[in-house]
């Protein structure tokens, strides 16, 4: 193999893993090192800086970042980065001080932003410092999209959303609020220098079944219901309840019956338990909450009484997998199974739809009906239409939203200063040594051996009889420490220097975990066979050295490195170094310098 | 500050026959000199030891003084010990081994704690053909006081302060084969490859075995014009052999061609592989060891790997006919068979 190029800030970024999990790079360690120090402020502005809504995504976040961490490479459970975040967001102190205050000079150029979900709040934040005038757009009364209409307030209390959201809406956002966008056309007409669709993917998949139509009255769109609930629009719902569906919609929708009234409440889900969308923490939830979830039911028809609903048919399946492991779910024979119901929650999926977008405006469609985006830019066929988040690729999260939206913002402002918008800003980067001592380090280097922590909930007869009461109570600041002990600081790169090495083994022998071997070089596939354990996980990376004095090379194996600093404190030479690798994405306020 | 070894391991560490995964044979984190020849050896220990699939209970440690005596803290944890005084660990050994045959001794000292202090106590355990290893972690220098010269640096070798040492050295292979050694070898902290296999034949020899392993001293002794510091010894290395030790059973299947590899059958069907032989040099020729070392020297090369071996060696017990039982697995009754056996015992010389 070739030497690795450590000069190439992707090839350490790749080795923190949780950041570079993290669709927006937050720097996980970083702001884990802060929360142990107590330091939650700080904490929470390289989360504010990166993510956004630290407290909306500490409570709410999909965390990509922890089936990647280290940690769990290593025992059973990552670290809960997620709820650490929400640690920094509850503890931390003035944090307005430290983010930018308006009037902002203008520019000159005015930005519309059509929905005030993630996606574009990250636009305005963004943009909004470099003096363009922002105007947002959308048909809810408040702004937040999804994050205010569907997330429902036990998981997400309104006044951390309301703080979050206004964090930026006070950089001087022009709102519009209670104006549902009906014409893109009319929107181009207007004086805009560019424009944003940061419009979700709004609509909720129906279950085209026999007695739908009949039972209308108690059948209802899980999405829209539970915007109606958010809103207060819908304050009750039947004493028994079916929830159809086996995605985090369901979950929020069973649970949110649970609260108004419901006291039946089952989620009936077509595939296996296993294998349902939800995440596993929120199927727990919602079974800790006395939910049945009833897998391999396939709906089959609403049962209706004197033109009432009265219940539901199922035909009960298996699945059964083809060579290629793709599943089907084929009956298992026996009669229907019929379960009663006095309301129905359909939560089976949702779907962009853009009928307010003029065909014939040079913006192109796929034929899914999916406007054609670029995935690095996040421009469309039209020089001043910008895509983002839901609305861009389908629905996937609010950090996606977010990440999204930094991105946007970066082309938006490149565009609009003329320049090209393929030629992305680099990221920064920082490499810095924390040695201190023979054996001490300016980082926490001792593993601990700490299991996860579980974050304590509200009692469920509190939680239950109040729609608004939230169900995680968060960890406390003890609890937080030792969660955060537990992080690796796998941003403390093992540097080596070729020169240095005097090839004593010492590092070898110490190693924990096996990591580094010394051997002849050869191919990847190779190398990796040879190394003192084989280095099987593909997805990690290996360190491999220039030719040493025996004419061997050093590998290291990053998989399962605990970043311990033991190699280094081993080397006689310091041919092993600590170093804090720091890597931020650079947003649109330095994207031109 | 750490000095503290996460408890973490590879999660994919294979286990070897016993079930046992390869930190069952580690011993405590290291108090060494960072870079240590030393903690290279305690790793080729550990390694040697859980390839063989030694049960740690029936191992043990002993030592006498100096940072290389301080090792078997840092390896076997599992394994019983004895850390002795200054040069005498082969007596300790002596009575350990002839009280209870049935467990493996494995020695280990240093240059100072053997050829100086100890070198009585060296030289007669040789004699007595002890079944034991017998490793010297040689530096060349006493590490534990602070570097002095030991009685195996090189004449005209240069210390860390200037000075060049004006007498001649102690050879321990060379006095070791001259003394009638059933094994010795020689070899180098910073070659596990050469060094595993050594220690594991030396395990199964069925005598005496004495490995000289040179093991650079990275504070006192690894500077330039030091003849055991990395940079020299690595220049100067010169293998009779590369070595492979083969456990029973396991079939031979790599092809080296005639005269370039030799098999040496050992007293359990297991055997020691070596491949391109160095010319002239025979491992069962005592004299031919000696030539071999000794023109090595005269070229000032190291000369590493198996230097002699005599597998049909026997050791103290056969000499001396003991019990095929372990003596302290004898009862009271058979140690100690009361007055009137003593009576007819000492009648016999009357
Ligand atoms: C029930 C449910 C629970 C969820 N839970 C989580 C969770 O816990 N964690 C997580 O990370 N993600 C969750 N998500 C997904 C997440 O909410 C979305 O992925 C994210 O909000 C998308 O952000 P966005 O900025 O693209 O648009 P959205 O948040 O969808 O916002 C779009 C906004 O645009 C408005 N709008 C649409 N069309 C127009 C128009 N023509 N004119 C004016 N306004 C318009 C809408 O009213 C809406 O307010 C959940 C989704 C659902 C449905
Ligand atoms: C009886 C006695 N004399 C002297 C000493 C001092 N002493 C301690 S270690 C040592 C030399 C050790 O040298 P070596 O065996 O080469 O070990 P190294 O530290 O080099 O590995 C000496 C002289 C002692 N401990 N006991
Ligand atoms: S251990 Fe810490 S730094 Fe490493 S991946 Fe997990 S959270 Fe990130
Ligand atoms: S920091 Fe060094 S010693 Fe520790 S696990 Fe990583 S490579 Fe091994
Ligand atoms: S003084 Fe020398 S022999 Fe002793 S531990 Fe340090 S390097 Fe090793
Ligand atoms: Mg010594």
């Amino acid at each position: 193999m070739k030497p690795t190029d450590i000069k190439d800030p992707e090839y350490f970024h790749k080795v923190v893993d949780c950041q570079y999990a993290c669709p927006a790079h937050t720097p996980v360690p970083e702001y884990i090192r802060l929360i142990a120090e107590q330091k939650y402020t700080e904490a929470y502005m390289i989360n504010w800086d990166s993510n956004v809504f630290p407290g909306v995504l500490g409570r709410t976040c999909d965390r990509p970042c922890e089936p990647a961490c280290r940690r769990g490479r290593v025992e059973e459970e990552p670290v809960a980065i997620c709820r650490l975040k929400r640690v920094a967001a509850d503890n931390k102190g003035d944090v307005k001080q430290h983010m930018p205050k308006g009037p902002f000079k203008a520019n000159g150029k005015k930005i519309a932003l059509i929905g005030a979900g993630p996606a574009s709040l990250t636009v305005a934040r963004d943009l909004a410092p470099l003096g363009y005038e922002i105007h947002l757009y959308d048909e809810q009364k408040l702004g937040g999209g999804f994050m205010r209409s569907q997330i429902p307030s036990f998981r997400l209390p309104e006044t951390v959303l309301n703080e979050e959201v206004n964090y930026i809406l006070d950089l001087g956002i022009h709102t519009h609020f209670n104006s549902f966008v009906s014409s893109l056309k009319d929107t181009l007409s207007k004086d805009y220098d560019s424009i944003f669709v940061g419009t979700g993917a709004p609509r909720g998949r129906d279950l085209d079944i026999p007695g739908r139509k009949e039972a209308a009255a108690n059948i209802h769109i899980g999405i829209d219901w539970l915007s109606s609930v958010a809103f207060e629009h819908t304050s009750k719902i039947g004493k028994k309840v079916i929830v159809l569906g086996g995605g985090n919609t369901a979950m929020d929708c069973c649970r949110t019956s649970r609260r108004l009234g419901g006291e039946e409440v089952k989620v009936i889900v077509r595939s296996p338990f296993a294998e349902m969308k939800a995440s596993p923490w929120e199927k727990e939830d919602a079974m800790h909450e006395d939910i049945p979830i009833i897998e391999n039911h396939v709906p089959k028809n609403f049962v209706i009484e004197n033109g009432k609903l009265r219940g539901m048919n199922f035909e009960k399946v298996k699945a059964v997998y083809d060579d290629k492991g793709k599943r089907q779910l084929v009956p298992v024979g026996g009669p229907d199974v019929f379960f009663e119901a006095d309301d129905v929650l359909v939560a089976i999926g949702q779907e962009n739809s853009f009928p307010w977008i003029e065909r014939d405006l040079g913006i192109e469609f796929d034929k899914w009906g999916m406007p054609v985006v670029d995935a690095i830019t996040f421009a469309s066929t039209h020089p001043k239409v910008f895509f983002g988040g839901d609305a861009a690729f389908g629905p996937k999260n609010v950090i996606t939203a977010v990440a999204h939206g930094h991105q946007a913002a970066i082309s938006i402002h490149l565009a609009n200063e003329k320049k090209d918008m393929k030629k992305r800003p680099s990221p920064f980067v920082n490499l810095i040594s924390q040695k201190m001592g023979i054996h001490e380090w300016s980082y926490d280097s001792a593993v601990v051996e700490d299991v996860r922590y579980i974050v304590p909930q509200a009692d469920k007869k509190l939680t239950l009889t109040n729609r608004k009461k939230e169900v995680e109570l968060g960890f406390d600041v003890s609890t937080g420490f030792k969660e955060a002990e537990r992080c690796l600081n796998c941003d403390v790169q093992t540097v080596f220097t070729t020169s240095k090495c005097i090839e004593c083994d010492a590092c070898m022998d110490i190693c924990p975990t096996a990591c580094i071997s010394f051997i002849d070089n050869a191919d990847e596939t190779d190398l990796r066979e040879m190394l003192k354990i084989p280095a099987h996980n593909k997805t990690q990376d290996l360190y491999v050295s220039d030719a040493l004095p025996t004419k061997r090379v050093m590998v290291k194996d990053e998989n399962v490195c605990l970043h311990c600093g033991l190699c280094a404190e081993r080397c006689p030479t310091s041919a092993w170094d600590m170093q804090k690798f720091f890597y931020n994405v650079t947003k649109a306020e330095k994207a031109c310098q | 500050m750490t000095y503290i070894r996460p408890k973490f391991r590879h999660p994919e560490m294979p286990k070897n026959k016993l079930g046992y995964t390869l930190n069952y044979y580690e011993g405590a984190l290291s108090t060494l000199c960072a870079g240590c020849g030393h903690d290279s050896i305690s790793a080729a220990i550990v390694q040697a030891a859980y390839e063989m699939n030694i049960e740690p209970h029936k191992l043990a440690k002993l030592s006498g003084i100096g940072c290389s005596s301080k090792t078997p803290a840092y390896f076997l944890s599992n394994s019983h010990g004895f850390n002795s005084v200054h040069g005498r660990m082969p007596s300790v050994a002596t009575g350990a081994n002839l009280a209870n045959r049935d467990l493996i001794y494995f020695g280990v000292s240093g240059d100072g704690d053997t050829a100086s202090i100890g070198m009585g106590q060296f030289v007669h355990v040789i004699r007595r053909n002890l079944k034991m290893v017998y490793i010297v972690m040689n530096n060349g220098c006493y590490g534990l006081t602070k570097g002095q010269d030991s009685a195996t640096a090189d004449e005209g070798s240069k210390n860390k302060s200037g000075n060049v040492n004006l007498f001649q050295s102690i050879d321990l292979s060379s006095l070791a084969i001259e003394l009638g050694a059933s094994f010795v070898a020689q070899s180098f902290s910073g070659d596990k490859t050469q060094l595993i296999p050594l220690i594991k034949a030396a395990i199964n020899h069925p005598g005496f075995s004495f490995i000289n392993v040179i093991s650079p001293c990275v504070t006192f002794n690894n500077n330039v014009g030091s003849t055991k510091s990395y940079d020299f010894v690595r220049e100067h290395v010169e293998a009779t052999a590369t070595v492979d030790f083969v456990p029973e059973m396991k079939e031979i299947t790599v092809d080296y061609g005639k005269g370039t590899q030799k098999q040496v059958k050992m007293h359990d069907g297991s055997s020691i592989q070596l491949h391109k032989l160095a010319e002239g040099w025979d491992p069962m020729n005592r004299l031919s060891a000696i030539n071999a070392v000794q023109n090595a020297r005269a070229k000032n090369e190291i000369l590493t790997g198996l230097l002699y071996i005599d597998p049909e060696t026997r050791d103290l017990h056969h000499l001396l006919q003991t019990s095929d039982t372990a003596l302290n697995a004898l009862g009271k009754e058979q140690l100690c068979p009361g007055s009137a056996v003593l009576k007819e015992l000492n009648d016999e010389f009357r």
